[in-house]
């Protein structure tokens, strides 16, 4: 058994930067502990003598020209954001006032 | 009007070269149908119907002045809602995007404008394409047309029920572990999943960036190469696409048609994606299929691909780990909602992890924290490590199984449309449901699925799935067109000619 606990839950979830409530808490628990048995098995075939794979198709070197080509305007930029202040993204404070 | 929406889109298509039907028609008649059946099935999240008419009448006019169009100028299509698009909401069926209209089109949607295809709208799909029936969608499931009460498959079951439905001869889908390919086998549609990096994804909300792929979804085989050709080739945009010089895929699938297409063919059924744990009619479609193409001279050979029972595993920490770190850019600032927390300091992390909270959805929160787990120190080695160790042995399962044959083929899908709700409060069914589709993902080769009957004991679709090397798609049309060709000459008439029948009533089923 993998054994995650509510405490790996709620610290995973905190590193992730999503609220959950007590309930998704211990809901996530069950269903995480479940998969992470269930995708262990992969543990069974990656012997030490398997290279790794962490890309399909492997490209290298993708370079381009370096020239200046049309991008976004500032208005198309901020279009979507929630909050602007002028031509700026608006953020919340980073720091805590603590 | 009601024929039109029937026509295949190459039909479609002759029929405005020649003139004897307008794309202003043509679109009207498949917003008619949206009209029509939309409200049941919920295939659209957004329809741009003005925009639709008026880009028809535009192209109308050019070709009435004489402009020489491209094949598929006036085909309506619809698109996945994965895919940004400049002038329709694009909201990947989260709430966090709700309302967004990005600033951008994605680049297999500039391509399609570009070849004078008519967007009608954006289709519905799993939040973030994580789900394997619609159900994620943020905004309501998705009816499967031949049986209202199952899934059209997913993520991308939008897509799916509009081309099944006859609200659109064409729409786009995205295929991260199969959600083109097992829509299209429980809707009784085509769908492909191109080689990695064959189409761009510059434009797709990305998922999991090593296994996402966009790709066709049509009535017919050859429409999907039609497709094809409009949306694949090199992007400078997307550092993953690749630079090779592709075939066309609609003359590959037009070779299909040709007497003898299958003869010496050498077809290799893959031993582990069939016998325990797939629904007996399933079977029984697939091993008549199999007996068709021995009959045109096929090859059958039995082929192991002992890996690909670790397959599913090693996907969903891939998956949720990539995912996780794709699904960070939803930090309450570019686009999206903003949502304050309801105690605490107003901090972006505060409001960041509120917003999160009250965006993503159970299973988006699921995958995010799973692939935050197998991503974290003391575990990466175990569990990320191992399953990106098992990726190699999958390849070279492929590499041994395509030096003994030409094409692997396999069902598309487990079982048929399973019932709302069926899966949903079990993850691991729900993501074991994936099991034919994933393996391909995991290799980047292209893979493709095509209707092959009803089963006997439900009267629900099943769908054969063909794969091909990788780079070699063009194999995948030709291969395909010729078995879809078979199948109708069998049956005596199109999968989908039964489909409207079943779309308007509820309980009729026929027979295949």
């Amino acid at each position: 058994m993998s054994a995650i606990t509510a405490e790996q839950v709620a610290h995973l979830a905190n590193l992730a930067r999503i609220d959950l409530s007590p309930e998704e808490i211990t809901n996530l628990t069950i269903d995480l502990g479940q998969i992470v048995d269930s995708v262990a098995k992969v543990q069974e075939v990656a012997t030490a003598d398997v290279p790794a794979t962490s890309h399909p198709m492997p490209l290298t070197n993708v370079f381009r020209e370096d020239v200046v080509v049309p991008s976004l305007s500032v208005e198309q930029a901020l279009s979507g954001a929630p909050a602007r202040a002028g031509d700026k993204f608006r953020v919340p404070a980073i720091l805590d006032e603590e | 009007m009601t024929e039109l929406i029937r026509l295949t889109a190459a039909e479609l298509s002759s029929r405005l070269q020649a003139g004897t039907v307008s794309a202003v028609e043509a679109t009207q008649a498949h917003l008619d149908q949206i009209v029509a059946v939309d409200t049941d099935l919920h295939a659209f999240l957004h329809v741009a119907a003005d925009a639709a008419l008026a880009t028809a009448a535009r192209i109308d006019a050019r070709r009435a002045a004489g402009e020489k169009l491209g094949p598929l100028a006036g085909v309506p299509i619809a698109i996945k809602d994965v895919l940004t698009t400049l002038d329709m909401p694009t909201t990947a069926g989260s709430k966090i995007l709700e309302g967004w209209v990005p600033p951008y089109d994605a680049t297999v949607v500039a391509r399609l404008r570009a070849a004078d295809l008519i967007p009608l709208g954006k289709t519905n799909m799993d939040e973030f394409a994580m789900g394997s029936s619609t159900e994620h969608s943020a905004y309501g499931v998705t009816r499967n047309p031949w049986d209202r009460d199952r899934i059209p498959g997913g993520s991308g079951g939008g897509s799916a029920a509009a081309v099944a439905s006859f609200q659109a001869p064409l729409a786009l889908g995205s295929d991260t572990g199969g959600s083109i390919r097992q829509p299209a086998a429980v809707t009784g549609s085509v769908g492909v999943k191109p080689t990695y990096g064959a189409v761009s994804r510059y434009g797709a909300i990305a998922l999991a960036s090593s296994l996402d792929q966009v790709g066709p979804v049509s009535r017919t085989v050859f429409d999907a190469a039609l497709l094809h050709d409009v949306i694949g080739g090199h992007d400078p945009l997307d550092s993953t696409s690749l630079t090779d010089a592709w075939p066309s895929m609609a003359a590959a699938a037009t070779a299909g048609l040709a007497d003898g297409a299958l003869k010496g063919v050498r077809v290799g059924v893959i031993k582990e994606l069939s016998g325990s744990g797939f629904q007996a009619g399933v079977t029984q479609r697939f091993t008549e299929t199999l007996a068709l193409l021995t009959a045109a001279g096929a090859e059958i050979t039995e082929v192991s691909a002992p890996n690909f029972e670790y397959a599913v595993a090693a996907y969903y920490l891939i998956l949720p780990a990539e995912a996780s770190s794709n699904l960070a850019r939803f930090d309450s600032v570019r686009f999206g909602i903003r949502v304050d927390p309801a105690e605490g300091s107003l901090t972006s992390e505060h409001v960041m992890a509120a917003t999160r909270e009250a965006g993503f959805g159970p299973e988006v929160k699921r995958r995010i924290i799973l692939g935050t787990y197998a991503l974290s120190t003391g575990y990466y080695d175990a569990y990320y490590g191992s399953a990106q160790k098992v990726r190699t042995l999958i390849q070279r399962d492929f590499a041994a199984a395509f030096e003994k044959v030409d094409i692997l083929v396999s069902p598309s899908a487990p079982t048929t449309a399973f019932k709302f709700g069926e899966k949903l409060e079990d993850p691991m069914a729900m993501y074991r449901s994936d099991i034919t589709t994933i393996p391909a993902n995991l290799a980047g080769v292209p893979g493709m699925s095509i209707p092959i009957g009803l089963a006997p004991e439900d009267g629900l679709p099943v769908g054969l799935q063909i794969m091909a090397p990788a780079r070699a798609d063009a194999r995948l049309y030709t291969y395909g067109a010729a078995i879809e060709q078979l199948l109708e000459a069998t049956w005596g008439h199109t999968m989908l000619d039964q489909a409207p029948a079943l779309a308007l009533a509820t309980t009729a089923k026929g027979a295949i």
